[in-house]
């Protein structure tokens, strides 16, 4: 059985087994097993999630801007398809994180908004991708366009670092009303580092699934276009 | 007529070419020996302008193989050794013909790039209004400029795409001359056409594409346009429209 | 390289389109802010006006040096011949920041004129602390405005795939001019400066690597 088969197996069988399981493991380690947060209260349990949301979504721009690399150099419309199902997984993710931010801040700071380095950085990181997600729309079967949305992929991940540390230091230049940065340091209880890797664990394997099924359907998208093409062409 | 020994200056296996998800080029395989001339008839949209470009590297295959001079590449030594004549000028309207000339004799790598745009301006009649903004050219010398823009690097490999379509008598007289020459010095020549008189005139053999395929192909000889009739019937459509 | 970056600056030597468009455009956007703006506010505000208006008049002229090759086709004359992608963009990018480094000049003696800002004893520190940025814009901007060499109705797009990237940029800019600004000297907006620097050197190699494949058809 080729490679390809057998991740298809594992994919289709396995991971979505794997995920659901995590995930409630995630939830009850969440909900009960993890203590509550000194200063913060039970709100703080938001934190597991947030967090996680914030790297599955690292996770897929990463996976994007390596496909698009792959797409530029070695060309096939696999790789495309993976750097689009990354990306719209990752938006997913991201917009998660954008959400579950106030809420977690409203209780904690009493508003809804602030521009920490962290929620500003994810803000423009969102627009890099949202801006992939209309490049990609106004041209779907256009090669340059594809083109074009593999350097984003690529370059936007590559800002990624300039970004974080421009945003650090200019929201050192300005201090807020934030004086303790949300979840660093406040790991003190080994049972909330187990609940964190178990909600880790059950992220990655939720992302890796709605991966599978994005690029699962973009390719069989396009595979249909093509029998479509065929049958039209045979017609005339 | 010597065929030129060594690799075929063109060989293209099922190259196809498809702009997203329309086939412009479906399974076109043709070998061109250096030396050659061809040409390429067809109706409008079958995909000879696409066949030129890519045998130009402007575009990559989409499927298949095709190996230009011998090379799978499409890096600067082969396009190094290949012109393309193309509808439009490929000039800067705004820059005097010799500007124009002297900068890709330059892009080329030509020794001497002035006198080597003089000598081409010489020769597709062009001297008298060299120092004029191409902006001002009629149709006609901006074809003139055309060729001698393509040909100014001495390319091994020259493709033209509709080369007589709006030249008059006397211009058309001297891009005969010049593929003449061209001919003599052994370098490979396609081109695609709807003049069929013309074409025949200047090539060694001729090929018809249709809807992106290869419908026919010949050595010249006194039969061909009976022969070109009889496809034309066949693809009930005209091969030169 | 130099021969394309040669012909560009002919051109524009001979139309003077893009300078003369550039620096319209730019004191149109001065004058609108000089509207919104009293002047006890100017000077902190200075080098947000001055990167606001580089940004949108910049975009622009960075278009139109892949609208030049428009006309007549010229943009496959440079594809066809031998000269290396990378070094049409790296041409590309160069002419852009002249361009813009001209303009830059304009743009602060019309910001000390109309805005009553004060420029510091020492101006090329400011100029110094721009120009990086401008070098970053010039990568970033070149790279997808040959987005519009084929089709004019994807000029809209540029803004939009260029303004989130430029963030690090616009925010490092600014902070190191106010600092400028404000007395200090070139030093003193290090970290800025690191941060520019570095960004900077990124992109123009990004940018040198990927036009081969993003160009190809």
């Amino acid at each position: 059985m080729s490679l390809r088969a057998r991740l298809a197996l594992v994919a289709e069988h396995v991971l979505p087994f794997a995920a659901t399981a995590a995930m409630l493991a995630a939830l009850g380690c969440v909900f009960l097993y993890a203590p509550n947060e000194r200063m913060q209260g039970a709100v703080q349990r938001i934190f597991y999630f947030h967090v996680n949301c914030a790297w599955s979504a690292f996770l897929g721009f990463f996976v994007a801007a390596g496909a698009s690399a792959w797409y530029l150099w070695r060309g096939g419309e696999t790789a495309d398809q993976l750097a689009q199902a990354a990306v719209q997984v990752g938006m997913l993710f991201c917009t998660m994180v954008l959400v579950t931010g106030p809420i977690w801040a409203r209780p904690i700071w009493g508003t809804w908004w602030t521009w920490d380095p962290r929620l500003t950085m994810t803000v423009i990181l969102w627009t890099i991708f949202a801006v992939y997600l209309v490049l990609r729309s106004m041209g779907r079967d256009d090669a340059e366009i594809a083109r074009y949305g593999a350097v984003l992929a690529l370059v936007g991940v590559l800002d990624i670092p300039l970004i974080m540390v421009s945003v650090r230091l200019w929201r050192g230049m300005h201090p807020s009303v934030i004086s303790a940065p949300k979840g660093q340091g406040g790991l003190e209880d080994p049972r909330m580092v187990v609940t964190l890797l178990v909600a880790l664990a059950a992220f990655v394997l939720l992302f890796l699934w709605l991966l599978w099924r994005r690029f699962e359907t973009l390719r069989l998208r396009d595979a249909i276009r093509r029998v479509e093409d065929r049958v039209m062409e045979a017609r005339a | 007529m010597s065929r030129g020994a060594g690799e075929p200056a063109v060989e293209a296996v099922g190259v196809a070419k498809a702009f997203g998800r329309t086939p412009v080029l479906r399974d076109v395989t043709l070998t061109i020996a250096r030396g050659e001339a061809l040409a390429i008839f067809g109706p409008n949209g079958a995909g000879k302008s696409t066949l030129l470009r890519l045998c130009a590297t402007l575009y990559r295959p989409t499927a298949g193989t095709l190996r230009l001079l011998g090379r799978d590449d499409r890096g600067p030594d082969v396009r190094r050794r290949i012109g393309l004549v193309s509808h439009q000028s490929l000039c800067y309207p705004d820059l005097s013909a010799r500007e124009n000339l002297t900068f890709f004799a330059r892009a080329y790598g030509a020794p001497n790039p002035e006198s080597v745009a003089d000598a081409w301006l010489d020769r597709v009649a062009l001297t008298d209004v060299g120092a004029r903004p191409v902006r001002v050219f009629s149709r006609g010398m901006e074809q003139r400029l055309a060729l001698a823009r393509a040909l100014v690097h001495a390319p091994d490999l020259i493709l033209l795409d509709e080369p007589w379509t709006g030249l008059d008598a006397a211009a058309a007289d001297l891009l005969q001359g010049i593929l003449a020459a061209l001919r003599r010095e052994g370098r490979t020549i396609l081109a695609a056409t709807h003049d069929v008189a013309r074409g025949l005139a200047v090539a060694d053999r001729a090929i018809v594409l249709h809807r992106g395929r290869l419908e026919w192909e010949s050595a010249v000889g006194a039969d061909t346009p009976a022969a070109l009739d009889a496809v034309t019937r066949r693809l009930r459509t005209p091969v030169a429209a | 390289m130099w021969t394309i970056l040669q012909k560009d600056l002919l051109l524009e030597l001979r139309t003077r389109e893009a300078l003369s468009a550039l620096v319209v455009l730019m004191l149109l956007i001065l004058l609108t802010f000089t509207f919104a703006f009293d002047p006890a506010e100017a000077a902190t505000a200075a080098p947000a006006v001055l990167w606001v208006t580089f940004v949108f008049a910049g975009l622009l002229a960075v278009q139109r040096t892949f609208l030049i090759e428009r006309e007549n086709g010229s943009w496959y004359g440079l594809l066809l011949s031998p000269i290396d992608r990378g070094a049409i963009f790296v041409a590309k990018m160069t002419g852009n920041l002249i361009v813009l480094a001209i303009a830059q000049v304009v743009l602060l003696a019309l910001l000390a004129l109309l805005l009553g800002v004060e420029m510091p004893r020492a101006p090329l520190a400011l100029f110094v602390v721009n120009g990086l940025g401008l070098v970053g814009f010039s990568a970033l901007a070149t790279l997808f405005a040959a987005l519009s060499v084929r089709l004019r109705a994807r000029e809209m797009l540029l803004p939009l795939l260029v303004l989130p990237l430029l963030v690090p940029v616009v925010i490092c800019a600014v902070e190191a001019s106010r600092v400028v600004l404000a007395g200090g000297g070139a030093a003193d907006a290090g970290a800025w400066l690191r941060v520019l620097a570095t960004f900077d050197v990124i992109f123009t190699v990004a940018g040198w690597l990927l036009f081969e494949q993003l160009v190809q058809e």
